[in-house]
C-alpha cells in the first residue's frame, strides 16, 4: 500500500496538459481528474465540488465537447471567483495597516517587505513593534526597519501591545507619517484570550486615529490547507479584516485554499510573499495565480 | 470545521438503509467510503495517501460480519480509525541518542514551522531529564534568529553556542561539538534556517551539516496545518538528508492534523512529539490513535464505539 510515491513524482502540468488536450472528450473522467487537481492545490472538497459542478453544466449549456476548452472555461471560473465585487486597494494617507495571523506565517517578514514598497512609492512608513511576545521578534522588527530605512516605535518585550500601538500612533501622528505598519504576535484564532488582545488593539487604532483608514490584513501560508478557512473566519469576526496576503508562494504549494476563502468570506487577496528578501512581495494578480495554480 | 463532528452522522445515514442485513455489500461498503474520503479530504490528508488508504480499506471491510454489537456505521468507524492508528505507528517520542558524546539531534523545516522553539522545547525536555544540552545557532540568515535562540536558551538556563551569521554553518556546527567535548555537555541540538525544500542550494547547507557532525537525530519540524504540499516537502527532506523522525507543532490549534498521515505515509519515519503551544513547556509525545481520532474529526469516536 501507499507505494505512489512514484506516481506522485508525474507533473501536475504535465497531466492537466493531458487532461485538457486538444481532442480528448468531455466526460466524466476528465471531471475526476480536475477535481483532483483544485484538491491537491488545497482549493478544498466544498468549493472543488462547487466549481466542478458549476463547470458541468456550463459545458452542458454551451455544448462544449472538447477538453481544451474547458480549461479556458475553469480559468475563468476560478478568476470569476477571486475577482467579483474587489475594489482594488488604494494606498491613502494617513493610513494604519494591522499585520495578523497565526504563528510563523511571515507577518514581521511582511512588513519588511512592505515598508519597502510604500517607500519606493514615496511614503513615509513608519513600524510599530507590537509582538511584545515572541523571543526576540522586536529585534526581528527592528532589523527589517534598518534594512529599509524607517523608524520603530517599540516597548520592552513581555509589555502591553495595545499600549505599544498608541504611543506608535501618538508618534505617527506627530511626524505626520503617511502609512504606519503594527506587527503583532502569531496567534492561533482558537486562543480566546490572545483574540481578545486583538480587538482591544483594533479598538485603540479605530479610537486614537480615526483621521486614518485601517487595513487589517490576514497573512496566511500557502501551505497552509483547509484551516486557512477557519484562520480567516475568526480573525475576520475579531478584527474586522479588509484583504489577505498570501505568502511562501515560491515553494511548490498553491494556496487554492484563497479560492474558497474569496468564495466563502468575500475576503480579497491583496498581496503575495515569494520570498525572504525585501523586494519578494507582489500585487496580487488573479490571472497569474490562476494559471500557477495548475502548473 | 463543517465536518468536524460530522462524519458518524454521515455514516448512520448512509447505513440507514441497510439495518438488519447481515454483511456488508461492496455498494454499502462503497457509499461510505465516498463519505470517508471527503472527510479526510478536509482533514488535509494528501489526496494520493486518501486513495490509496481507501483501497486498501474498501478490502478490509468487504464482506466483514455487521458485529451485533455495532451498527454499521460504527464499524466502519471503527476499521477506517484501526488503519489510521497502523499507518501512523506506534507511540515511539523517545529520542536515539546513540552512545558518543554528544549526541547531537538536528532541526531542520520550512520557514516559520517552529524550528526554533522545538530546540528549546527539546533542550528543557533533556535538561528536565538531567542532561546537560548545549543550543547551537546555525540559522544564519532569519533576522535575529540567533537573538531568538539565546533569548530561548536563558529562559531554561541552557547555554546558547554562536560564531554570529558571518561564519559556514557547517563549521559553527563542527565548532560546538569540540566546545560541548570541553564542557561537560552530553547533548547538542542544532538549530538551522528555515527553507524550501526545492531550493537546491540551501538543501546542500544542511547535507554539509549532516556531515560535519553526523546527528544521532535528524528531525523533520512539520506545521500541523500544512495542506496538500506536505508529502512534497516530507519526501524531498527526507530523501536529502534521510531524517529519523518528525516533530508535528501548533497542534494546540483546530486543525485536524492529516499531513501527520501523509507524512508519515511518504517518510515511513516516526512522529516522535507534538508541539502544542509557544512555551517551552508545551511538547508532548506523539499519539497516533488520538491522532488518528483528530483526523477523523472525532474525539470521542472510541466512547461511541464502546458505548454501541
Ligand atoms: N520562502 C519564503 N519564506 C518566507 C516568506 N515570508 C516569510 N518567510 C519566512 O518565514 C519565516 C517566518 O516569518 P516571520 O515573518 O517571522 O513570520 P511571523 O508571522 O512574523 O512569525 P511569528 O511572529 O513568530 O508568528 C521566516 O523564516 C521568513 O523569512 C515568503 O514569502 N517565502
Ligand atoms: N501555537 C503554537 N505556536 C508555535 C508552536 N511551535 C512554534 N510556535 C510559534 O510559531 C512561530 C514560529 O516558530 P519558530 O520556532 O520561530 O519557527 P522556525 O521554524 O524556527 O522559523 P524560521 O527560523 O523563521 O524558519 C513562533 O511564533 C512560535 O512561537 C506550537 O506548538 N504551537
Ligand atoms: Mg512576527
Ligand atoms: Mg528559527
Amino acid at each position: 500500500m501507499l507505494n505512489f510515491l512514484q506516481k506522485f513524482k508525474e507533473n501536475l502540468t504535465a497531466k492537466l496538459n493531458e487532461v485538457l488536450s486538444f481532442g480528448k472528450k468531455v466526460d466524466e473522467e476528465l471531471f475526476e481528474e480536475l477535481e483532483e487537481a483544485l484538491i491537491l492545490a488545497d482549493v478544498g472538497v466544498d468549493t472543488t465540488y462547487k466549481i466542478i459542478q458549476s463547470l458541468k453544466q456550463k459545458t452542458k449549456e454551451e455544448k462544449i465537447f472538447e477538453a481544451s476548452k474547458v480549461r479556458e472555461l475553469l480559468a475563468q471560473e476560478i478568476y470569476e471567483i477571486l475577482q467579483k465585487d474587489v475594489e482594488p486597494f488604494v494606498l491613502t494617507s494617513p493610513m494604519v495597516i494591522l499585520i495578523v495571523g497565526v504563528n510563523g506565517v511571515g507577518k514581521t517578514t511582511t512588513i519588511g517587505k512592505l515598508a519597502h514598497l510604500y517607500k519606493k512609492q514615496g511614503k513615509s512608513v513608519m513600524m510599530v513593534a507590537a509582538d511584545t511576545f515572541r523571543a526576540a521578534a522586536i529585534d526581528q522588527l527592528e532589523v527589517w526597519a534598518k534594512r529599509v530605512n524607517c523608524p520603530i516605535i517599540k516597548h520592552q518585550e513581555g509589555s502591553d501591545p495595545a499600549s505599544v500601538v498608541f504611543d506608535g500612533l501618538q508618534s505617527a501622528k506627530a511626524r505626520g507619517i503617511d502609512v504606519v505598519i503594527c506587527d503583532t504576535a502569531g496567534r492561533l484564532h482558537n486562543k480566546k484570550n490572545l483574540m481578545e488582545e486583538l480587538r482591544k488593539i483594533r479598538k485603540v487604532i479605530d479610537r486614537e486615529y480615526s483621521e486614518a483608514r485601517v487595513e487589517t490584513f490576514l497573512v496566511l501560508d500557502a501551505t497552509t490547507g483547509q484551516n486557512a478557512l477557519q484562520q480567516a473566519k475568526i480573525f475576520k469576526e475579531v478584527a474586522d479584516i479588509t484583504g489577505i496576503i498570501l505568502t511562501k508562494l515560491d515553494g511548490t504549494a498553491k494556496g487554492g485554499i484563497v479560492i474558497a476563502i474569496k468564495e466563502e468570506l468575500n475576503l480579497p487577496i491583496r498581496y503575495i510573499g515569494i520570498g525572504e528578501g525585501m523586494e519578494d512581495l507582489q500585487a496580487f494578480d488573479a490571472k497569474s495565480f490562476v494559471s500557477a495554480i495548475f502548473q | 470545521m463543517m465536518a468536524f463532528e460530522s462524519l458518524s452522522e454521515r455514516l448512520q445515514g448512509v447505513f440507514k438503509k441497510l439495518r438488519g442485513k447481515g454483511k456488508l455489500t461492496e455498494k454499502d461498503i462503497k457509499e461510505a467510503m465516498r463519505e470517508v474520503k471527503v472527510a479526510l479530504l478536509e482533514a488535509d490528508v494528501n489526496f494520493k495517501v486518501v486513495k490509496d488508504f481507501i483501497n486498501s480499506v474498501t478490502e478490509k471491510a468487504l464482506g466483514q460480519e455487521v458485529m451485533e454489537s455495532l451498527t454499521p456505521a460504527q464499524q466502519v468507524i471503527k476499521i477506517v480509525h484501526e488503519e489510521l492508528i497502523k499507518l501512523m505507528g506506534s507511540v515511539e517520542s523517545r529520542l536515539n541518542l546513540g552512545s558518543k558524546v554528544p549526541a547531537v539531534i538536528m532541526m531542520v523545516g520550512l520557514q516559520g514551522s517552529g524550528k526554533t522553539t522545538a530546540c528549546g522545547k527539546l533542550a528543557n525536555l533533556l535538561k528536565k531529564q538531567g542532561k546537560n544540552p548545549l543550543l547551537v545557532a546555525c540559522d544564519t540568515v532569519r533576522p535575529a534568529a540567533i537573538k531568538q535562540l539565546q533569548v530561548l536558551g536563558a529562559n531554561i538556563n541552557v547555554p546558547v553556542f554562536t560564531m554570529g551569521d558571518k561564519v559556514d554553518t557547517a563549521d559553527i556546527a563542527k565548532a560546538s561539538i569540540d566546545y560541548a567535548k570541553s564542557h561537560n555537555v552530553d547533548v547538542v541540538i542544532i538549530d538551522t534556517a528555515g527553507r524550501l525544500h526545492i531550493d537546491d542550494e540551501l538543501m546542500e547547507e544542511l547535507v554539509r551539516i549532516k556531515e560535519a557532525v553526523h546527528p544521532d537525530e535528524i528531525l523533520l519540524v512539520a506545521d500541523a496545518m500544512t495542506g496538500q504540499d506536505a508529502v512534497n516537502v516530507a519526501s524531498s527532506f527526507n530523501e536529502r538528508l534521510d531524517i529519523t523522525g518528525v516533530i508535528l507543532t501548533k497542534l494546540d490549534g483546530d486543525t485536524r492534523g492529516g499531513a501527520a498521515l501523509s507524512i508519515k505515509a511518504v517518510t515511513q519515519k516516526p512522529i516522535k512529539y507534538v508541539g502544542i503551544g509557544e512555551k517551552l513547556g508545551d511538547i508532548e509525545p506523539f499519539y497516533p490513535d488520538r491522532m488518528a481520532s483528530r483526523i477523523l474529526g472525532m474525539g470521542d469516536v472510541l466512547t461511541l464505539i464502546e458505548k454501541a
